[in-house]
């Protein structure tokens, strides 16, 4: 049996599917990658489904190895990481065949939250209700319910993998400007908010104070309701933007609760979401409203240019040494152009 | 039968129906008819629904339905609430053992000093009510209940207490809980449950359902301590009502 094995794992690394549905009803979040945008093109890099279990790898980065009787494909992008195969440097974003015994790590860059490493196939980590996404606060999902620790074996699909060869991934979605304004579709509790409250809103700029994998805290104005802050417990969907007692906005991110009693301005549109999700605490960020309708032709360009991510994995030549033994790893590319924009 | 419902975006790929404002079963009927009508519809898109005490959220797939194109096609959904009355007179009663004694009446004391009730008048009220499942939610099975006696009102604590045990029995703002999960809360904890009414391994993974009835019947700390060894063996601990 194929295997990965974590040899170390700072906090926040999880295996994610594209997120466990149909059991918001009985309070299940839906979980699933914080980006994902990087986490999809990690997948569809390998030929996989693209919302194929996959590892996310939070600001504590992590190191794998290699336990199989033949060579594994992997993807990894997202959140401007360090990749090294064996201690050497990669680069943030690459398709590979790591041969068994061979070492991966990622440690985080200068800017991003979170990275992926998808192999090819999909991670075969047991499937709870209907998921493998971890969600961590109820414990299911992933390898029983936690976050990845050293020693971890996490079982891999032998047949799966396209072979298509080493190679760089250079979609440009994966280095998106971070300063852009988040688009927002207002509602449903808009009207919770007067004009002047939604226009500090959409004008201030804000500033991550935390986050977590449940939701984004934000620093700036205060946005006060006109109408208190307490409604009879309602749905909550991800990205909502909730603003409570404190009137700062905390947005809610993908393992947010299903329901929630406070008054909601309005929903990050899913196109921006994994954007938002890789700004660290104390970055920068404004918003600016959208229509719903055009909320959703940004989400479907995106998801469409995503699709395309094979078409931006451009082959890696390996120097071959004149006796004919592959030599190690050494590219002329760098990774520093692979690294989102300070 | 509440008005037509407002059609309120969340988003580019959710969408609230929203039937009133306040914690009424008029309301939460109009709520789970809708939801069962949504569900018998199969419109493709809808992902799955979530229903509140007051209103319904649609997920979707915004790849095949545009915000619009749902609400037109909800507008043309058929609600019978009839049906769902009818439903809800085969709704099952459930009893579920509580335990009001130390260790588990961590808040007792304090919500009888506010409420200046005894805490032996605060168990009896909330043993002796009759509730209605109105909605799960916030954390995995967590049972949110209508019915809590109107001398039992409390507002929610100002800030957070620490989370509660599993099968915790909380109350604030009017309304009861079964909390099936330890989690931070900002209600107070008036005792436990041994049942484990949230189960991974089982579909649903909610053993009771919205509109269901619900009482509790006190236990000793003797026989909560068994129960729970019930439930660890797989034996249910909840029984329905004769």
């Amino acid at each position: 049996m194929a295997h990965l094995r974590v040899l170390s794992a700072g906090p926040g690394a999880t295996i994610q599917d594209g997120g466990r549905f149909g059991y918001r009803r009985y309070g299940l979040t839906p979980a699933g990658p914080m980006d994902w945008v990087a986490f999809r093109t990690a997948n569809l890099a390998l030929g996989n489904a693209a919302d194929a279990a996959a590892i996310e790898v939070g600001p504590g980065g992590v190191e794998l190895i290699v336990e199989a009787e033949a060579p594994v494909n992997l993807a990894f992008c997202g959140g401007g990481f360090t990749w090294l195969r064996g201690g050497q440097l990669v680069g943030a974003a690459a398709r590979l065949s790591l041969a068994p015994g061979e070492i991966l790590s990622a440690q985080p860059g200068v800017a991003g939250i979170f990275t992926y490493l998808a192999v090819a196939g999909g991670l075969r980590t047991p499937v709870e209700l209907g998921s493998r996404a971890t969600y961590t606060r109820a414990g299911i999902g992933g390898l029983n319910g936690g976050l990845l620790r050293a020693g971890d074996l996490l079982p891999l699909d032998v047949a799966g993998g396209s072979g298509e060869g080493d190679a760089m991934i250079v979609a440009p979605w994966l280095r998106p400007d971070l300063d852009a304004p988040l688009r927002v579709v207002l509602g449903p509790q808009d009207d919770y908010f007067d004009p002047t409250a939604r226009d500090l809103f959409f004008s201030a700029p804000f500033r991550v104070a935390a986050g977590d994998r449940m939701a984004y805290r934000l620093d700036g104005p205060s946005i006060a309701q006109s109408r208190g802050y307490n409604i009879v417990s309602d749905g909550v969907a991800l990205g909502a933007i909730q603003i409570a007692g404190d009137k700062k906005p905390l947005i809610l991110m993908a393992d947010h609760p299903p329901t929630g009693g406070y008054p909601k301005l309005g929903h990050v549109a899913r196109a921006d979401i994994g954007r938002l999700a890789q700004l660290r605490p104390g970055r920068a960020c404004h918003f600016m409203e959208v229509a719903a309708e055009t909320a959703r032709e940004a989400l479907l360009r995106l998801e469409n240019e995503v699709a395309t991510t094979t078409n931006f994995c451009r082959p890696l030549r390996r120097q071959v040494a004149l006796d004919g033994v592959a030599a190690p790893d050494r590219t002329t590319w760098s990774a520093a152009g692979n690294r989102h924009p300070r | 039968m509440p008005t037509a419902p407002r059609f309120l975006p969340a988003g580019e790929s959710a969408l609230v129906v929203e039937f009133g404002a306040a914690i009424d079963p008029a309301l939460n009927d109009a709520v789970h008819a809708f939801d069962r009508a949504l569900a018998q519809a199969v419109i493709p898109g809808v992902i799955e629904a979530v229903p509140t005490y007051r209103s319904l959220m649609i997920h979707f797939d915004p790849r095949q339905l545009a915000t619009d194109t749902l609400i037109e096609q909800l507008r043309r959904l058929t609600v019978a609430p009839e049906t769902f009355a009818g439903t809800l007179a085969q709704a099952k009663h459930w009893l579920i053992p509580a335990c009001y004694e130390p260790p588990h009446d961590e808040d007792l004391a304090e919500v009888a000093a506010a409420l200046d009730l005894a805490p032996e008048r605060v168990v009896a009220l909330h043993a002796g009510a009759t509730y209605r499942i109105y909605m799960f939610g916030f954390a995995p099975g967590y049972v949110f209940l209508g019915g809590l006696p109107a001398e039992l009102a409390i507002s929610r604590r100002p800030k957070p207490r620490p989370p509660v045990p599993q099968g915790a029995l909380l109350i604030a703002g009017g309304q009861a809980l079964i909390a099936n999960r330890p989690m931070p809360t900002g209600w107070y904890n008036l005792g436990a449950t041994p049942a484990l009414l949230f189960d991974p391994q089982r579909t649903p993974p909610v053993s009771v359902d919205l509109g269901d009835r619900i009482s509790f019947v006190p236990v000793d700390g003797a026989t909560f301590a068994s129960l729970r060894q019930a439930v660890a063996e797989g034996q249910p601990v909840i029984r329905q009502k004769a």
